[in-house]
């Protein structure tokens, strides 16, 4: 169940902010909406179909699993910006954050395609066309920007 | 997500519906190794009803594919749309796996 959610229009953008439970059942639902919302742009349909809901879902699944460390106590916060030209998604959790360069790695090499893990960033960085960390105001954040493709 | 399993000329078929995520594919392990532990070898997963596949789902057919295979046993995928071969092309797990174009292919591979 969402904790709180909030839509709203800010000049050409739409604004979603969502904290959600620490749980990895809520994805779905937060991917759900973030789609919706760039498919009224008429951002393309890879795009709704593999780069949205994939590197989402994995910034998601970071926040909830290795940044709040499964507390279920904890919350994750969401803050997406879409409009006609980039959708523009922050995924804030209440760890302590992460060095995102050295936590980077290719799991296509031969000493790691077999490897059941190590494929989660590496997705968000194929799939999205910029990937960042920092210590935002509020926590650890992941920002994750897809220019609109039509 | 749901899936259903069924047995087709000796295979174990399973369908995917929805997508394959973090929050449920220790669902679709556990059902897979129990049709193992009954003796299943020869498994076929249809992706023709998947949306998206997380990196969790990924771990998963990889995970699967070993135990399959250090059981003597042989797994293939059929079914993908062009997001998930595109997926799989990305993380070179279509080098890893046996992909066929339709559950037919797939079931006559074996």
């Amino acid at each position: 169940m969402t904790l709180s959610a909030q839509a709203r229009t800010s000049g050409a953008s739409r604004v979603l902010e969502l904290r959600i439970r620490n749980d990895v059942n809520e994805i779905e639902g937060v991917v759900d909406l973030v789609r919706r919302e760039c498919e009224a742009l008429q951002y393309g349909r890879r795009q709704l179909m593999l780069n949205v809901p994939v590197a989402l879902t994995e910034a998601l699944s970071n926040a909830i699993l290795r940044g709040n460390g499964e507390d279920p106590t904890k919350s994750v916060r969401v803050h997406a910006r879409v409009d006609a030209l980039a959708l523009v998604v922050e995924v804030i959790d209440e760890g302590a954050g992460f060095d995102l360069a050295a936590c980077l790695c290719d799991p296509t090499t031969p000493d790691r395609l077999n490897g059941e893990d190590g494929r989660g960033l590496f997705l968000m960085q194929k799939l999205m066309d910029r990937v960042e960390r920092f210590d935002g105001r509020t926590g650890n954040t992941v920002r994750l920007t897809l220019r609109r493709e039509s | 997500m749901s899936f259903s399993i069924k047995k087709q000329d000796g295979v174990v078929v399973v369908e995917v519906d929805g997508q394959l995520i973090v929050g449920n594919r220790q669902e679709l392990k556990q059902k897979m190794l129990e049709e193992l532990e009954k003796g299943g070898r020869k498994f076929l997963i249809d992706f023709a009803k998947t949306g998206y596949i997380d990196s969790s789902g990924l771990g998963v057919l990889v995970s699967l594919s070993k135990k399959i295979r250090e059981a003597g046993g042989e797994l293939r995928l059929a079914n993908l749309n062009d997001d998930l071969k595109t997926l799989f092309e990305l993380t070179k797990l279509d080098t890893l796996f046996q992909i066929a174009e339709t559950r037919e292919r797939a079931l006559q591979s074996f």
